[in-house]
């Protein structure tokens, strides 16, 4: 990298992109943009104690499994990616 | 409009909790974060948990870990929260605070994905602590310490991983090598790619240790393997010595345990036999216990059971065997804490939280799973089954209530009381209950006696003044005094030199070692030795009334004359001064006489004129007259009591201590004025109004401090409770007269008269606002009602995944004698087994919790309940798969002769996964049969969805089914629609109605005002509000006015602008023309938020109510967490100008505890709007006296009047 690049708008975006997860760009897509959206509402919900209780509460299940299910769903949040062929 | 937000019961529920010796020394406690509220509790000499300090930080708790440097005595606390910081606080014994050592900021505040926070961990030496989020980011902190000995932390070294979720970590114990911080971590950069979903499938979850290193500081990933990818939780096994080293994995189904350069050792965990075969088993939560030479872990699952998990290995530290073994059942938990001194502590996840004392540690034969029996076969391994039975090894010895979850809440007078009561809602399931809570103190009664007559007043004296208990407990009569001595009974006496043929005035022990009785013609002071010393009153005059303490007596003649006594070197009571007052005395006291002084300075003197005085005792001005307060009514008792003004310590010793005049006048009101040490001058005087009788006011001591017991027409008690004077009323009857008690049974408590009895009590768990009358249920309430007329319940009750009492009532008895058959060896007749059943259930459902079926399966029923006997006089099981979730009362106007009827709303196979549905839907209505004791279905009627909300309306019955609002009429069959709109954008979940206007809450869109045009029959939207609110919990405040609560914890008001209501009144079309033409898809009009404010806490019901009798309406709300909390509107600009300083200067001067900001966090989602927050500025009295000095002069006050102020609007909530 060039020193002039440093400042320039497009690094600084890659720089946001890598520190904080979840920065959008201009090409992304409904897809990603959604799998982002679910992934930060189920880090808050476990994050906030009474959301999860809330939660637990219309379950019917423990704190602690509607804990873990969050969890697990933050791995593929909205199924499977489309696929790349098929959109172009 | 502006609100003072205050909480009245702060949250009940407990987070997380970590324990440790926070004071050093021997004494272990607890600490437990509350959500926002952060608790530490100790267990007392008798097993009772106390809190001994509460405090709010504004902020969301979400992790906890304690921490001891090596070789030091005391343990540190960390913090995660919300704040994007890490705290690491201390107690502070001496002044009862935490104090914070280290703040350090690493992030973002919010609770976000990749700001660490969600866990924490810590070596087990103490040398470092791991703060991760859910995703990507961990950071490492090195904790030493400098030459002082002072705590240090370093700046933060990275761990992170880009890509990773994070599900748990922890501290690896392994001795003094370079720490280690092990984590379950699941990449999903794979399977964002993959669309055919293959590296979804595959997707892997690994443990990898994380390695600090001491010398280069920095963190590397030293070791990574994959795990059961049902791993969920890890556990620290100790090592350094004390044991294998490396960690235990739990996961779903499995306990593993690993270690770098070892092999799994894998166990199943236990299933209980009547569990699903689909449903997994998760440990949710895990306590160890460490001893020289011995560890274990106990582990409990989801459904409660508790399991031991022991490790065997040899002397190289490998692990030969793992053994999971059944241990003992108890409600859910979220966190166990395993207390050195044998104590087990239950934090539970919904409902009361438990203390146990662990009677074995499960060393008898019972189920159990080991690593060495582990058999695989094609279907994977095979399970182990048990039955859980009664409790073996614990044995519950204190039981600390939680109103967590609070489902719905009203506010009624149904007792016809002085004050309203609070009927609630709370629990899960089997531990649900119905909660009557009455602001106050519950009190225990130890013993009530009948008396030969109506006694008028009652006494405890002590024979030495350094003796710990009482010795007699004298009682007067109209024309007698009974002594009665404290033993191991309590019996009466004649030895004790007291008159009996007289009424006394007073008892006291006079000296160090000699008694006291004034009657009402002399005055009786009974030496050690036997003598009687008797003065007696000149002439025909007699003693009305009497104040005094151990050294000085003053009495007051008929006629208004005062005669001042004081004890001399030679233990004589000598006569000093005499003074006419002009009239009779009312009321006399002398404060007690202080530490290291001869006498107490100042005599109080309260007129039949409405004065009261305060008198010096000095032998420079004695009697002369120091003050002087008119009052508006003639004071009927008067009490000096030495108040801490302000405390940080438990003891206050750097805050000086002001006294305070305490006067009960007899138009019922308590006057509580400052009196100044040195002049006597009187100031700051708060008056409240305690009931309909004079208030009598009493010393008592609590936790070793004077308290003032007030006798009106109820009981109160004033004490300080952490640095506050708090007045609360007592949950008992209607005393005459009251004294402080202390024997070998009750070390506090009061003895006290009423009718003709003796009463002996003590009060506990100070500091509660309210107390409690427990009504169990059987099923989570959802809803309830009350009947206005019948002063019945009507309560709503489902439970999702639960078999129906019939099927368990089946499955319990087949278990049971599956496993009582063998022992009993079948013996028993079919009747005795009955009659056993009956007497003691053999697995409770409230410890052992409803068996799971599947998930789609409902049980559900409709309770009608007295709450006066606490009885349910109807319990209507719903059949096919049935649960009600809306209810309301209804008069149709066409069928009048039908009187009140109810309307309860079912859904038929609801679900909620994949996404929420049901095959449909009931409005079920009843009538009232008996007298309303019973329901009697009249009919019901299937609509298209779930019915969520109903409300009556003109005569007929409002619904809303999902996106519908209908009305309906009362047809023979069943209920006639009559109109509709379908317009509401997702579910209706609440109706409120207030004339033709219509206030619809909508489960995602907050409200819509709806009109109803009876002579087009036509419903209309002609306002909504313009922020999507997830609403929780609704309240209808005015004709244009709504209160709102959402599901993130925010409270609001909205209002409908002025000349937009005046505008829709008065057009003859209703505004119905713009509604026409729409609005971008909403309505024509758009209400003003004005009230707004973020409570942390999902707020799920809403009441607009007074506690106190002839006050103010304030808004009441309860919450998920179970706290309770008002909003009072101010009525006055100036009040709303000085608490808005005064928050200003808080926020400034006294930042929250664990670093969130306070103005960010009541604006977590919406900026706050014209709140004040009441909890902030109730922690000015827990500031040091400077600071307070110092904010009481910027806002031109002493902060004697801010207290005041203070006071006194806490007084006009409750």
């Amino acid at each position: 990298m060039q020193a002039s690049d440093r400042f320039n708008i497009n690094s600084q975006l890659e720089h946001l992109q890598a520190k904080y997860v979840g920065t959008g760009h201009a090409d992304v897509n409904r897809f990603e943009w959604a799998v982002n959206i679910q992934r930060d509402s189920y880090a808050s919900y476990i994050g906030h104690a009474p959301l999860l209780a809330f939660f637990a509460v219309a379950e019917n299940e423990s704190i602690g499994r509607v804990r873990y299910n969050f969890m697990q769903r933050m791995l593929l949040p909205c199924g499977k990616p489309p696929d790349r062929d098929q959109e172009d | 409009m502006y609100l003072y937000s205050l909480t009245l019961q702060s949250a009940t529920g407990i987070v997380c909790a970590t324990y440790g010796n926070f004071t050093g020394g021997k004494t272990q406690e607890i600490v437990v974060a509350r959500g926002k509220v952060l608790d530490l509790l100790r267990p007392d000499d008798n097993g009772k948990l106390q809190t001994m300090l509460s405090v709010e930080i504004f902020g969301a708790i979400r992790s906890l870990t304690q921490f001891r440097l090596t070789g030091s005595q005391k343990d540190y606390i960390v913090v995660g929260s919300d704040s994007g910081r890490i705290v690491i606080l201390e107690y502070n014994k001496e002044k009862n605070l935490f104090e914070k050592v280290h703040q350090e900021t690493f992030g973002k505040s919010g609770c976000r994905r990749i700001v660490p926070g969600q866990y924490l961990a810590v070596d087990p030496k103490g040398r470092a602590v791991m703060i991760s989020a859910c995703e990507k980011q961990k950071l490492v902190y090195v904790l030493n310490r400098d030459n002082a000995a002072r705590l240090t932390i370093s700046s933060p070294l990275e761990a992170h991983k880009s890509h990773t979720i994070v599900y748990s970590i922890t501290g690896v114990d392994c001795g003094f090598d370079n720490p280690i911080f092990a984590a379950i971590e699941l990449d999903y950069s794979e399977a964002d790619q993959d669309p055919t979903g293959q590296a979804a499938n595959e997707a892997q979850k690994h443990l990898t240790f994380y390695e600090l290193d001491l010398g280069l500081n920095h963190v590397v990933r030293k070791w990574t393997e994959p795990i059961d990818n049902g791993a969920n939780m890890l556990v620290t096994v100790p090592g350094g010595g004390d044991g294998p080293s490396g960690v235990l994995v739990c996961a779903e189904n499995f306990v593993i345990y690993k270690n770098q350069n070892h092999p799994d050792i894998r166990a199943v965990i236990p299933r209980r036999q009547d569990l699903p075969p689909n449903r997994g088993v998760l440990i949710v939560s895990a306590a160890t216990h460490k001893q020289k030479a011995l560890f274990f872990f106990l582990l409990q699952t989801e459904y409660g059971d508790i399991f031991k998990v022991t490790l065997d290995y040899d002397k190289d530290d490998q692990v030969t065997e793992l053994k999971v073994k059944y241990f003992d059942t108890i409600p859910v938990t979220s966190a166990m804490c395993v207390l050195k001194s044998g104590f087990l502590f239950a934090a539970s996840e919904f409902g009361n939280h438990s203390l146990y004392q662990f009677q074995s540690i499960g060393d008898d034969p019972e189920v159990e799973s080991s690593s060495s029996t582990l058999v695989e076969t094609e279907e994977g391994y095979q399970p182990v089954f048990f039955q859980p039975r009664k409790l073996k090894n614990l044995v519950q010895i204190d039981d600390i209530e939680s109103l967590m979850p609070i489902m719905d809440m009203k506010v009624a007078n149904i007792f016809e009381e002085e004050t309203p009561q609070i009927f609630s809602l709370c629990g899960r399931g089997p531990r649900s209950s119905l909660r009557i809570l009455r602001p106050g103190l519950a009190v225990t009664e130890m013993a009530v006696s009948p008396l030969p007559g109506v006694p008028s007043a009652v006494w405890t004296v002590k024979k030495h003044a350094n003796d710990e208990f009482d010795a007699y407990i004298v009682v007067s009569f109209v024309n007698a005094t009974l002594v009665l001595s404290i033993g191991e009974t309590v019996e009466e006496v004649s030895d004790s030199g007291f008159l009996d043929t007289t009424p006394s005035l007073a008892i006291s022990l006079l000296g160090d070692d000699s008694l006291m009785q004034v009657h009402p013609s002399g005055i009786r002071h009974i030496r050690s030795d036997g003598r009687i010393n008797e003065w007696k009153t000149p002439g025909k005059k007699t003693i009305v009334k009497v104040g005094y303490n151990r050294m000085q007596v003053v009495i007051a003649l008929s006629g208004g004359e005062l005669i001042y006594f004081e004890m001399d070197m030679s233990g004589q009571l000598m006569e000093i001064e005499k003074r006419d007052m002009t009239g009779d005395v009312a009321c006399l006291d002398i404060a007690p006489v202080p530490e290291g002084r001869q006498r107490s300075r100042f005599l109080a003197v309260g007129s039949y004129d409405s004065t009261i005085r305060i008198l010096s005792l000095d032998p420079d001005d004695c009697m002369q007259i120091l003050s002087v307060q008119a009052v508006s009514s003639p004071p009927e008792s008067l009490l000096l009591l030495e108040v801490q003004a302000s405390t940080g310590g438990e003891d206050g010793a750097d805050h000086p201590a002001s006294v305070f005049l305490n006067a009960g006048l007899q138009n019922g009101v308590l006057l509580r004025t400052e009196v100044d040490m040195v002049t006597g001058q009187l100031s700051d005087t708060r008056t409240r109004f305690l009931g309909l009788r004079a208030p009598k006011l009493f010393s008592a001591l609590v936790r070793g401090r004077r308290a003032m017991l007030c006798l009106s027409s109820r009981p109160w008690l004033g004490y300080i409770h952490q640095g506050h004077f708090l007045l609360t009323p007592l949950s008992y009857e209607t005393l005459e007269y009251a004294a402080s008690f202390s024997s070998d049974q009750c070390a506090e408590g009061v003895v006290a008269v009423a009718g003709d009895a003796l009463r002996v009590f003590t009060i506990e768990r100070l500091g509660e606002t309210f107390n409690q009358t427990v009504v169990p249920l059987r099923y989570t309430p959802r809803k309830f009602i009350l009947h206005p007329k019948q002063k019945t319940l009507i309560i709503l009750e489902s439970d999702e995944g639960a078999f129906s009492t019939e099927e368990r009532e089946a499955n319990k008895k087949e278990a049971v004698e599956a496993t009582g058959g063998h022992e009993n060896g079948k013996a028993d007749g079919e009747d005795e087994e009955m009659a056993d059943e009956e007497s003691e259930d053999p697995l409770p459902d409230e410890q052992y919790g409803y068996p799971k079926a599947e998930a789609n399966k409902w049980v559900s029923c409709i309770r009608v309940l007295d709450p006066k006997t606490s009885t349910t006089t109807c319990l209507l099981e719903l059949q096919e798969n049935e649960a009600a979730f809306s209810i309301c009362t209804v008069n149709f106007h066409d069928n009048k002769e039908l009187g009140t009827l109810i309307a309860v709303g079912t859904a038929k196979d609801l679900q909620f996964m994949p996404r929420k549905e049901a095959s449909g839907g009931f409005i079920h209505i009843y009538r009232f049969a008996e007298e309303g004791r019973v329901l009697e279905l009249v009919h019901k009627t299937p609509v298209d969805g779930v019915p969520t909300a109903l409300c009556q309306f003109q005569g007929r019955l409002l619904v809303g089914v999902g996106q519908v609002l209908r009305i309906y009429d009362l047809g023979k069959r069943k209920l006639l629609r009559k109109c509709e709109n379908k317009n509401f954008p997702n579910t209706i979940i609440a109706i409120h109605t207030y004339g033709d206007r219509i206030y619809v809450g909508d489960i995602q869109e907050s409200f819509h005002y709806v009109k109803y045009r009876r002579d087009e029959n036509q419903l209309y939207t002609f306002a909504d509000d313009s922020c999507p609110r997830w609403l929780t919990a609704s309240l209808h405040i005015d004709f244009d006015t709504m209160a709102g609560a959402d599901k993130f914890g925010n409270v609001y008001v909205m209002r409908l602008p002025q000349d937009v209501s005046e505008e829709i009144e008065d057009d003859p079309t209703g505004g119905k023309i713009k509604w026409e033409q729409g609005r971008l898809n909403g309505a024509p009009n758009k209400v003003d938020e004005i009230i707004q404010f973020h409570v942390g806490e999902v707020v799920t019901s809403l009441q607009k109510a007074s506690l106190i009798p002839g006050g103010g309406e304030s808004m009441l709300y309860g919450t998920v967490m179970g706290s309770m909390g008002a909003l009072l509107p101010f009525s006055s600009r100036e009040d709303v100008d000085f608490f808005s300083h005064l928050e200003m200067h808080l926020r400034q001067e006294n930042p929250p505890l664990c670093g969130r900001d306070h103005m960010a966090f009541r604006s977590a989602y919406f900026p706050v709007k014209d709140v004040i927050d009441g909890d902030l500025c109730e922690q000015y009295s827990m500031l040091t006296s400077e600071l307070q000095k110092k904010i009481a002069d910027d806002l031109d006050r002493t902060p004697g009047e801010i207290v005041k102020k203070l006071e006194d609007i806490r007084n006009r909530i409750i």
